[in-house]
């Protein structure tokens, strides 16, 4: 297979989705402006919006159908946002597909919020004008969107090194990409597949090397504070509930007898615990649920409390701004210090969530594929 | 004096609230900092009594450490779910 072909594919399929959703959306403030006439006294309130640091949080951690880039001139009268307007694509049972930019959803002339094709924004869900219909939300958001480019990332990355690997052999020591991505695949496969599953941990380690590099990858990625990086991806619990759920049906189909017997029939522990109230096996079904879900809640909320946190800080700067210019930049010494300590530990915490999640991961595994030898049982 | 009460009652529901995901996050971050300290002792006595052996507790404390911060952020993402849903 030619590899530079398919990069050089995926690279084109990327730079097409791209062109023609990069539109700029000027001012939302001058619907203002014309009220202001009869309110000369309340135009100053209004022209400039106070800055509301929980909104600010809330709006980078949630996922949203445009990507906000910057906003130019906030603190004149027309500030101008730069966004990148995803698409939507909603599937109704009586319209069919609806597939348009995220951008029509806003009046150009006046900058209010319209409604379009029968659907309308609120709180960045979409909302049908006619109550019953029922629809399915398939759009591009922000969060696919980054998931796409770490994607893209990722392809580059894997399939360049592996090119490099066919071409140089396994004698030649690692140059370029291969020295950086080599130290962390033998890593993973000799510090945490194989004493976990055991001699049969090959079948798992495609798996648990593609969640550890897609952890990694985008917990790095939500660290850069510009497009293309700054998507909360794996801070958004779908996405970790989704790599979960992986795990866990890994674990269940790859699961021998003695799994279900410790779930079930745990050797050892007295008959009453079992039998009428099945004491043991409810315990350890609430285990086997939670296990999963555990993994799941702990990558989203380490992320999503890491950015939550970089943003606090960062808004401490427009925060005591609004008071007064000169505390402003006084502040912002301190809390670009603070930013740049907790970004080091962001850094660490991306890393070692990515290693935290694959390690338990093939815990999991190793443990459905025990065969143990039951030698209590013979006594 | 009624009419006080229940106004105070009715107001008070929301704080009430507030104030209770503000003490869990609180106690969140307590139990985080012990737990993580008990963790970074022993690893810091260990390493003492046998220096040569401290990259492998470096990392096992590293590991730990994170397992209980999971558990603080339990705490966490419940006071949060109170707060803003």
């Amino acid at each position: 297979m030619l590899r530079k072909r398919s990069i050089f594919a995926l690279i084109a399929f990327a730079t097409a989705l791209l062109s023609g959703m990069f539109t700029p959306a000027t001012a939302q403030e001058e619907h203002e402006a014309h009220a202001a006439e009869a309110h000369s006294a309340e135009h100053t309130a209004h022209a400039k919006e106070k800055f509301n640091a929980g909104k600010l949080i809330l709006e980078h951690v949630s996922d949203a159908h445009e990507w906000h880039v910057m906003t130019l001139g906030s603190n004149g009268p027309h500030p101008k946002h730069i966004s990148l307007h995803l698409p939507v694509i909603v599937y109704s049972k009586t319209k069919g597909i609806s597939m348009f930019s995220s951008a029509r959803f806003v009046n150009h002339e006046t900058h209010e919020p319209q409604a379009y094709s029968g659907y309308r924004l609120e709180e960045n869900k979409i909302v049908s004008e006619d109550p019953n219909e029922v629809f399915y939300d398939l759009s591009i958001t922000k969060n696919v969107f980054a998931l796409l480019i770490s994607l893209l990332v990722m392809s580059v990355v894997f399939l360049s090194v592996a090119s490099a690997y066919r071409k140089r052999g396994n004698n030649q020591a690692p140059r370029g990409l291969q020295s950086f991505v080599e130290p962390l695949i033998v890593f993973i496969r000799d510090e945490v597949a194989k004493p976990s599953i055991g001699p049969r941990y090959e079948r798992f380690l495609p798996f648990l090397l593609t969640v550890f590099f897609f952890i990694f990858i985008n917990n790095l990625l939500g660290l850069i504070p510009i497009l293309p990086g700054g998507a909360n991806v794996t801070g958004n619990i779908a996405v970790t509930m989704v790599l979960a759920l992986m795990v866990f049906f890994i674990t269940t189909f790859s699961a021998k007898k003695d799994y279900w017997i410790h779930i079930f029939n745990t050797p050892g522990v007295p008959w009453w615990l079992k039998f009428p109230v099945p004491l043991m096996p409810i315990i350890e079904l609430v285990g086997v649920i939670s296990k999963p879900l555990v993994l799941c809640l702990r990558l989203f909320a380490n992320i999503t409390a890491g950015h939550i946190i970089a943003l606090a800080f960062f808004s401490l700067i427009f925060i005591f701004g609004e008071m007064s210019a000169g505390i402003g930049y006084g502040v912002s010494v301190a809390s670009v210090a603070f930013t740049i300590f907790m970004n080091f530990l962001e850094l660490l915490v991306a890393f070692l969530q990515a290693y935290v999640f694959t390690l338990l991961a093939s815990l999991y595994f190793g443990s459905a594929l025990e065969e143990h030898h039951h030698e209590e049982a013979h006594h | 004096m009624t009419t006080l009460m229940t106004l105070l009652q009715e107001t008070a529901n929301m704080a009430v609230a507030k104030a209770g995901a503000g003490i869990g996050a609180g106690i969140a971050a307590l139990g985080a900092g012990m737990g993580i300290g008990r963790i970074g002792g022993s690893a810091l006595e260990s390493i003492a009594r046998q220096p040569e052996a401290q990259g492998d507790i470096r990392s096992n404390m590293i590991v730990a450490a994170a397992l209980v911060e999971g558990a603080a952020f339990f705490a966490i993402v419940v006071c949060l779910l109170i707060l803003f849903i």
